[in-house]
């Protein structure tokens, strides 16, 4: 199970990388195996200013529709439109070409205070 | 429902074994995907999988006027049925509305064994005793059998592999026997619109049986690919699809209805076949691509006015698209007629189509 050490992580699964006031938001690796056979993502509007733990994404599987929630208080600056043609980037590269989408972070504490990859690793009973 | 009264089937702990994902379903605990609902699908379309079926009900009817009699509570017509075959059917309310669709099978005169839906049995039993005529016994043998369904274009051979001595019965066919004490049922039915069949073993002998299928070849196939499977060949599912409220003829089975003779609920269906239905079950597909349509989602006239909704959906593994079915008011319900799919808010467009979605070459 591959957990980045570089990434932060929420209880719902997603993945946060920082590069100065912007976030990339993805779903982890374990995520995408439970999920498996990733069909359609519903990518957020840009310009959407979301509040943290707001569902702003969806992600579909065959069988199930699953909530993509704003890691953090923000706003959208870019969703990944290759995943509209090609949703399985999600299962084969969930950290890297399955990013979903880049927000302009409010308050950069929200994002110290998301898991570490030690955390993560423990919330996902690993 | 507390998870005290989730039942297992006789194969539960081999499901877990195998790595499959237990979901509740219909009051069981069941495999809704192994590895993945796509891979599962796709072996049952080019080789072969094995499903769990041990939660749907085993009746067994005996009795002199067994046929008779059923020919009055199912829909179907039992005189047409012959010894060793299988027979769909449809168990009717007053209204002409859906309790039940089974499968029925004659192993002799006066001796049917009926295989009815998981979460049916106790009211599919109580429904056919409130109704039992005198001399006939019917009883509920449900925790005796464990069943599988291997489906798929290599089932036959599969299939020889583990019975060299015997030849599986044509489609629709039987067959029955004992070997050192266990009792076997085999036929040549399924759910998947693919070549296969149904194999009934003694419950304690279940795990066995699944086991030399999987080491035969056979892909463990969860409930995921059995309903993604169904829905590309229209199929309906009880519970979705049919309902007390709609009769076979709204959801165009009613080839599966003898109006020659009379059954509980026959009035209504003959009505509706002469005066016509308001609404009618239909395929809708997707034009293009976008969010999988799932049962409950809207279903809109290209104007925006709503006109009912999905009853079933998903996103085909075969086709790649989205499918779904749905009763949609008779003027809506044509051929190529075009309508939106709303999810969440957003509406896809999609349009009716004939059935099956899928068709084998």
């Amino acid at each position: 199970m591959s957990i980045p050490e570089n990434l932060k992580y929420t209880a719902d699964h997603e993945w946060v990388s920082l590069e100065g006031d912007i976030a990339t938001v993805g779903i982890t690796e374990h995520a995408q195996e439970e999920l498996t056979d990733i069909v359609f993502v519903e990518l957020p509007e840009i310009g959407r200013e979301c509040q943290e733990e707001e569902g702003i994404a969806v992600v579909e599987s065959v069988k199930a529709a699953s909530d993509i929630f704003a890691p953090i208080s923000g706003e959208i600056v870019e969703a990944n439109e290759e995943l509209e043609a090609d949703p399985a980037l999600v299962n084969t590269d969930p950290h890297g070409k399955g990013w979903i989408f880049k927000m302009k972070v409010s308050d950069l504490a929200q994002v110290e205070a998301l898991m570490d990859a030690a955390a993560y690793n423990t919330h996902i009973g690993g | 429902m507390s998870d005290q009264d989730i039942k297992s089937t006789p194969l539960e702990s081999l499901h877990v074994e195998l790595g499959g994902k237990m979901v509740p379903f219909a009051g069981w605990n069941m495999p809704v995907q192994y590895t993945s609902n796509m891979d599962e699908h796709l072996a049952v379309r080019e080789a072969v999988g094995i499903f769990d079926i041990s939660h749907m009900g085993q009746f067994f009817l005996r009795g002199e006027g067994a046929e008779e009699w059923l020919n009055g509570i199912l829909a179907n017509d039992v005189k047409k049925l012959a010894i060793g075959e299988a027979q769909y059917t449809f168990m009717l309310n007053e209204e002409g509305g859906v309790i039940d669709d089974l499968i029925i099978y004659r192993f002799g005169d006066d001796q049917i064994f009926l295989v009815v839906n998981a979460s049916m049995i106790d009211e599919d039993f109580a429904w056919l005793n409130k109704h039992l005529a005198d001399g006939l016994e019917l009883t509920n043998e449900s925790d005796d059998w464990a069943g599988m369904a291997v489906q798929g274009p290599d089932a036959v051979d599969t299939y020889a592999k583990l019975f060299p001595e015997r030849e599986l019965p044509s489609r629709n066919g039987i067959d029955t026997w004992e070997d050192a004490g266990q009792r076997f049922i085999v036929c040549r039915t399924g759910y998947t619109g693919e070549d296969g069949f149904e194999l009934f073993v003694s419950a304690d002998e279940g795990i066995t049986w699944f086991k030399k299928f999987v080491d035969a070849g056979a892909k463990p196939c969860g409930l995921g690919a059995r309903d993604s499977l169904r829905l590309e060949v229209c199929y309906p599912l009880n519970g979705s699809d049919l309902s007390p409220k709609r009769t076979p003829v709204q959801a165009g089975l009613g080839f599966f209805c003898a109006l020659d003779k009379r059954f509980i609920g026959s009035e209504v269906l003959e009505r509706q076949k002469a005066e016509g239905m308001k609404e009618r079950l239909v395929a809708i597909k997707y034009v293009g691509k976008g969010a999988p349509p799932r049962a409950h989602y809207g279903v809109f006239t290209k104007d925006g006015d709503a006109i009912g909704e999905l009853s079933s959906g998903v996103f085909s593994p075969s086709l790649k698209e989205g499918i779904g079915m749905g009763y949609l008011p008779v003027e809506y319900a044509k051929i190529g007629t075009e309508v939106d799919i709303d999810v969440r808010g957003r509406k896809f467009p999609a349009k009716v189509v004939k059935k099956p979605f899928y068709k084998k070459d």
